[in-house]
């Protein structure tokens, strides 16, 4: 085991930032799509509403590998076939499109569920003071649901992290796929796991101590009520 | 005290519908400069709804309202300006949960009327002196009594200078012994002359400091006059049997 730590360490680690940095990208646009959808899907807008509604459902309604699959190989072919185009998406990109949409629809959810926790009063009582609608939601209403949020969106980015893994089948070089080319070498399937899950416990632990620790700063200086 | 010649709030024909249910069916009235007006009636009778309708937090069906010579349901109103003129009172007091007592007072003044800080703060402070709790100011909502709460929720809401202010039950959901120190501030607002319109439970602060009462029921004005006629001479039979079982 400690010959096949030293001997691979350099590989792993280097699969285990291609993750990280897959990882972060889809986080920062997830975000993005996630705002967007979560502000439609409560917008006073019919319209906005269905367009939100739709992304989600299939977004949701659809296995994430298929998803990649659908990006990776069937994009690229419908532009050839259809309109003599030809492109191809390299496995990093594709993975950060279906993580991004993935994470982007859940978050757009968490996003709804936090705006709509908070007590319509609050929104009429700025509207009733004269203020404009998205300066009393930057203000008044979002200020108050983020707190509500910030747990369950810290969630899914935990979850959004491990499903990574599940980009290993465009041929990313993740750790999973790299784990996999190892053992193909090795043929020592049972440690090289154990150190891969290991590795992905002591990044997720670390992460979510530090969301704990951002979580309890937020709440300290947004007041000490409730 | 009022001033018969400037009319503040102008109703002729109001309608409200939500969906297939008419809350309010045809209401017409005119509020002076300076009156206090007590809107008195059954639960679900639209008291609530007609306020809410005055500052377009409901749109209406049907129906002209003027309000300080704004067409308030105009679509081309803009209605964020005129609001700023129409202070509202809530039930549920609706404080600013985020943000302690000064900032829910300055908020709306420093976003709106572009106030400093500091010129906004020593307002604020004004005002709170005014409701008798300047020692809250650092205070967050959570940490006031519910009277408390509806006393800065009155202040936020002169910090912006209104010349006309809306209470929707602001005593309904206090605790017996908080009513009477939000309807003294109350009585301290008319009778600095404040223009206000107030849906209320409060018979005997009606009979009190109403210079004129107003009976809906079932989506109608069905009876208008002095607290001494409403109340205590009313002729409608609905009206009749509801100050019958109140009083």
């Amino acid at each position: 085991m400690i010959q096949l730590i030293s001997d691979y360490s350099k590989l792993l680690l280097t699969a285990m930032g291609h993750t990280l940095v897959m990882a972060l990208y889809s986080l920062v646009f997830a975000s993005f799509i996630g705002l967007l959808f979560g502000m439609l899907s409560v917008l006073n807008s019919k319209v906005c509403k269905i367009i939100a509604r739709v992304f989600v459902d299939i977004i949701r309604g659809v296995p994430m590998i298929v998803l990649a699959f659908f990006v990776y190989f069937g994009i690229p072919y419908a532009f050839k076939n259809m309109l003599n185009i030809r492109f191809t998406f390299t496995s990093l990109q594709a993975g950060i499109i279906c993580l991004s949409l993935n994470c982007g629809a859940y978050m757009a959810e968490i996003i709804r569920a936090g705006i709509q926790s908070v007590d319509k009063g609050q929104m009429e009582a700025a509207r009733s003071l004269g203020m404009p609608y998205w300066r009393s939601m930057k203000k008044v209403v979002l200020p108050q649901a983020i707190r509500t949020m910030i747990p369950s969106i810290i969630n899914q980015f935990i979850i959004t992290l491990k499903d990574t893994s599940i980009l290993s089948v465009i041929g990313f070089p993740e750790l999973v796929n790299t784990a996999k080319s190892v053992i193909s070498v090795t043929h020592q399937s049972f440690q090289i796991w154990i150190i891969v899950g290991f590795m992905y416990l002591v990044i997720i632990t670390l992460l979510s101590r530090l969301a704990k620790r951002l979580e309890r700063r937020l709440n300290r200086s947004s007041g000490e009520q409730k | 005290m009022e001033n018969k010649n400037n009319i503040k709030v102008h109703v002729s024909h109001l309608k409200k519908n939500f969906g297939h249910l008419e809350v309010i069916k045809d209401i017409s009235t005119d509020v002076y400069e300076g009156e206090v007006v007590v809107i008195l009636g059954p639960s679900g009778s639209g008291k609530s709804t007609f306020l809410r309708c005055l500052n377009r937090l409901e749109e209406s069906t049907s129906g002209e309202i003027i309000v300080d010579g704004n067409k308030i349901n105009d679509k081309k109103a803009d209605i964020n300006k005129i609001r700023e003129n129409i202070g509202m009172v809530f039930q549920h007091f609706n404080l600013f949960n985020n943000l302690n007592v000064i900032e829910n007072l300055t908020l709306a003044p420093t976003q709106l009327k572009k106030l400093s800080k500091e010129k906004a703060v020593e307002e604020a402070m004004h005002m709170l002196k005014k409701v008798g709790l300047e020692e809250k100011a650092y205070a967050f909502p959570a940490q006031l009594s519910g009277g408390q709460k509806q006393r800065v929720a009155i202040a936020r809401s002169l910090c912006m200078h209104p010349d006309i202010m809306l209470f929707d039950e602001p005593t309904s959901a206090l605790d017996p012994e908080m009513v009477g120190e939000v309807l003294q501030v109350m009585r301290d607002l008319a009778a600095d002359g404040m223009t206000m319109l107030i849906v209320s439970h409060e018979i005997g602060f009606a009979r009190e400091v109403a210079d004129r009462v107003i009976f809906i029921d079932n989506g109608y004005i069905i009876e208008e006059g002095t607290p001494q006629e409403v109340i205590m001479n009313p002729k409608e039979p609905r009206a009749i049997d509801f100050f019958n079982k109140v009083l």
